[in-house]
């Protein structure tokens, strides 16, 4: 099976980011790996220990994103690669599926394209889907567990987890998939893979490799604001028994439309 | 001269922090208050290869470099010291002390498994009346045919109840001239009949560890059993310290960095006079203090690490990063916990922890007090290392990844 896994690099969670000018800042804190799409690369290597094949990691950025990458091949990838153009300075989801729809092609013969819920940073969650609509591949999203998979037949079974519970999909391959939480932890880079993604070469390839024209992006982020600060302010509510201590809470709570 | 770490180190790093901070940091509190050693911790770190970290691959090891041993111990550190003190023993005090001593043989026999977590090894060279003063040890090993028979006790040893293999250093010849040529190393299989090991309880630190005694009463071993030749323990037992002090060296430095770390957070968060208590310059000065010691404990162990790489001796250089990390680590929880105030003094939070944590490798692996003879002696002249007959191999890339 020819399985494609899908990362992006951005700020570690830990950082501590602040807004000036409209744009956002993480001071020197790292970037790290997509913490949503360590899971979409624990799924892609379980599919392939579990049935035979190849695990390639695929990125769009600069020089910095083969971070990404690199945590991807210590984990276990077999080979990873790095998507960079200038022409994508500011890609949307929307650009990001169609680039990443030709890689799919240019990979030739995936199977599953498998992705992370969600990006930390931009937390759009439709890369997935978008990517899965210019395949015309089947979509099967926040997916928890995956019960079947016949790589002859080309079938799939999947559990997604939604709010009301889980819910059984059977899907055809190739198909596109989100990894939800449940899945199960990811696996820690191992040291045998520390070193072959420190000796790793990652191909770039431009759109034109791709073969594609910059997309358009249709949605842009012309300015980020903080939320504003919250005013808090205590009050302790004393009286002489319980009743009247929850009478005057009561109260204030009506008066301050709480209730 | 360039002080950057590799990628590959700093991905080495990453992954053991992920480790410790996922699966040790969240439960070894309780640990440290049962006073036991948590069951998943010694087959976990072999599952990831911690065990085996700076051993060539072909025989079992992950094929990294010394530095990423100093490292790793560091990392492990910051979690809790008795994580750093399995890689002190089962790595420094006795796997690489076969990768430096041993015959093609033994490393087969022993350090294969030993570096593939599938058995774990310690060293006894303490005995309850012989610290510092090592060549006033008692226990013996007699030639007899083609064994020797092994008879004494050895205490204060880490993973004494835990481990598979010991790495102990005996008395062969009562008559030699200078004690410290009548010692001899081996290596005892702690399951071999009348070898028992016991843990100590009610110690003041390292409480999540696993601390303890091997007694040998008539232990059959066979000659191939020896590490080096006769006469050469002490040798070999001073080798073995300048690799174990390397990861002492190496954890003190970072729990000089989880005393800095939980005091730079307390003085963001605990207000006294309506503001932050990191606005006061006393407790700016005891954060500035821990900044100076973790810098130059940590280029102190990197360097010895480096001179290990390139395959120079560095017992001085080794003793000093010692010395001084441990000290330091000390004075920087004592801090810690002021800075922590009511707090600290609580097992509420961590700092209390390091303290007690800290006091034992001042005195373990060289006290400071032998660390600072040793100092003194090079540098006045009274002490020069002589050659070893087998010297630590230096790493190279090439032959150990294969």
């Amino acid at each position: 099976m020819k399985i494609a896994v899908f990362v992006k690099q951005v700020p570690d969670s830990a950082a501590k980011m602040t807004v000036a000018d409209g744009k956002p800042n993480w001071g020197d804190a790292p970037l790290v790996i997509n913490p949503w799409d360590e899971y979409a690369v624990e799924a892609a290597l379980q599919l392939a220990e579990k049935h035979g094949g190849e695990v390639t990691a695929v990125t769009v950025g600069g020089e910095g994103a083969k971070e990404a990458l690199k945590h991807a091949l210590a984990m276990g990838c077999s080979q990873a690669v790095l998507i960079s153009d200038p022409a994508l300075s500011a890609p949307d989801s929307s650009a990001i599926a169609h680039v990443l729809a030709a890689a799919v092609k240019k990979l030739d013969g995936v199977d599953l394209a498998i992705f992370g819920k969600q990006a930390i940073d931009s937390d759009t969650g439709i890369t997935a889907a978008m990517t899965a609509r210019i395949l015309g591949w089947p979509a099967l999203t926040l997916v928890a567990a995956i019960q079947q998979l016949d790589p002859a037949a080309k079938t799939v079974r999947v559990e997604r987890g939604i709010e009301e519970g889980r819910q059984i999909v059977d899907g055809k391959l190739p198909a596109v998939f989100s990894i939800a939480k449940d899945f199960g932890e990811p696996r820690y880079p191992s040291f045998m893979g520390i070193r072959k993604a420190s000796k790793a070469e990652i191909p770039i390839w431009a759109l034109a490799d791709l073969g594609i024209a910059a997309p358009q992006s249709k949605v842009s982020w012309p300015e980020i604001s903080a939320p504003p600060q919250r005013e808090v302010s205590n009050e302790m509510i004393t009286g002489g028994s319980a009743d009247e201590i929850a009478a005057k809470l009561a109260d204030k709570l009506i008066a301050e439309g709480v209730l | 001269m360039d002080f950057q770490l590799s990628e590959e180190h700093r991905m080495v790093q990453n992954m053991v922090r992920e480790f410790t901070q996922k699966e040790v940091i969240p439960v070894i509190k309780e640990w440290d208050r049962k006073q036991e050693m948590a069951p998943f911790i010694l087959p976990r770190m072999a599952e990831l290869g911690i065990l085996g970290i700076n051993i060539p691959v072909r025989y079992g090891g992950q094929g990294f470099d010394y530095i990423s041993l100093g490292l790793v111990s560091e990392e492990l550190e910051v979690a809790d010291t008795t994580l750093r003190v399995v890689m002190s023993v089962h790595m420094g005090l006795n796997s690489m002390a076969l990768l430096q001593w041993g015959t093609e043989e033994q490393k087969q026999k022993f350090l294969v498994p030993q570096a593939k977590g599938e058995k774990y090894a310690c060293f006894g060279l303490t005995e309850p009346g012989a610290g510092s003063d090592v060549a006033g040890m008692k226990g013996t090993a007699k030639r007899m045919g083609d064994e020797y028979v092994l008879n004494g006790e050895k205490m204060w040893i880490s993973l004494a109840s835990k481990a598979h293999h010991a790495l102990v250093v005996m008395r062969t010849n009562p008559d030699a001239a200078d004690p410290h040529e009548g010692l001899t190393a081996f290596i005892l299989e702690l399951d071999r009949k009348g070898a028992k090991t016991g843990d100590i309880h009610g110690k003041m630190g390292v409480r999540a560890g696993s601390t303890g005694w091997i007694s040998m009463q008539d232990v059959h071993i066979p000659v191939e059993n020896r590490l080096g030749e006769e006469g050469e323990g002490f040798k070999i037992a001073m080798s073995c310290l300048d690799n174990g002090r390397y990861t002492v060296a190496a954890g003190a430095t970072g729990l000089i960095r989880a005393s800095l770390e939980a005091s730079i957070k307390y003085s963001h968060d605990r207000k006294a006079f309506s503001r932050e208590i990191g606005q006061f310059q006393l407790i700016q000065q005891k954060i500035a203090y821990m900044v100076q010691s973790y810098e130059a404990a940590r280029l102190l162990y990197l360097r010895a690490g480096w001179m290990k790489n390139q395959g120079v001796r560095n017992t001085r250089e080794t003793s000093l990063a010692k010395w001084f990390a441990t000290d330091a680590s000390f004075e920087a929880a004592s801090e810690a916990i002021q800075v922590h105030g009511a707090y600290g003094y609580s097992d509420e939070y961590d700092v209390e922890r390091y303290l007690r944590n800290s006091k034992g490798a001042v005195i373990y692996e060289g006290t400071s007090e032998i660390h600072q003879l040793m100092q003194a002696g090079y540098a006045l002249g009274y002490r020069e290392d002589a050659k070893l007959r087998c010297e630590l191999p230096a790493y190279d890339a090439e032959y150990w990844q294969k």
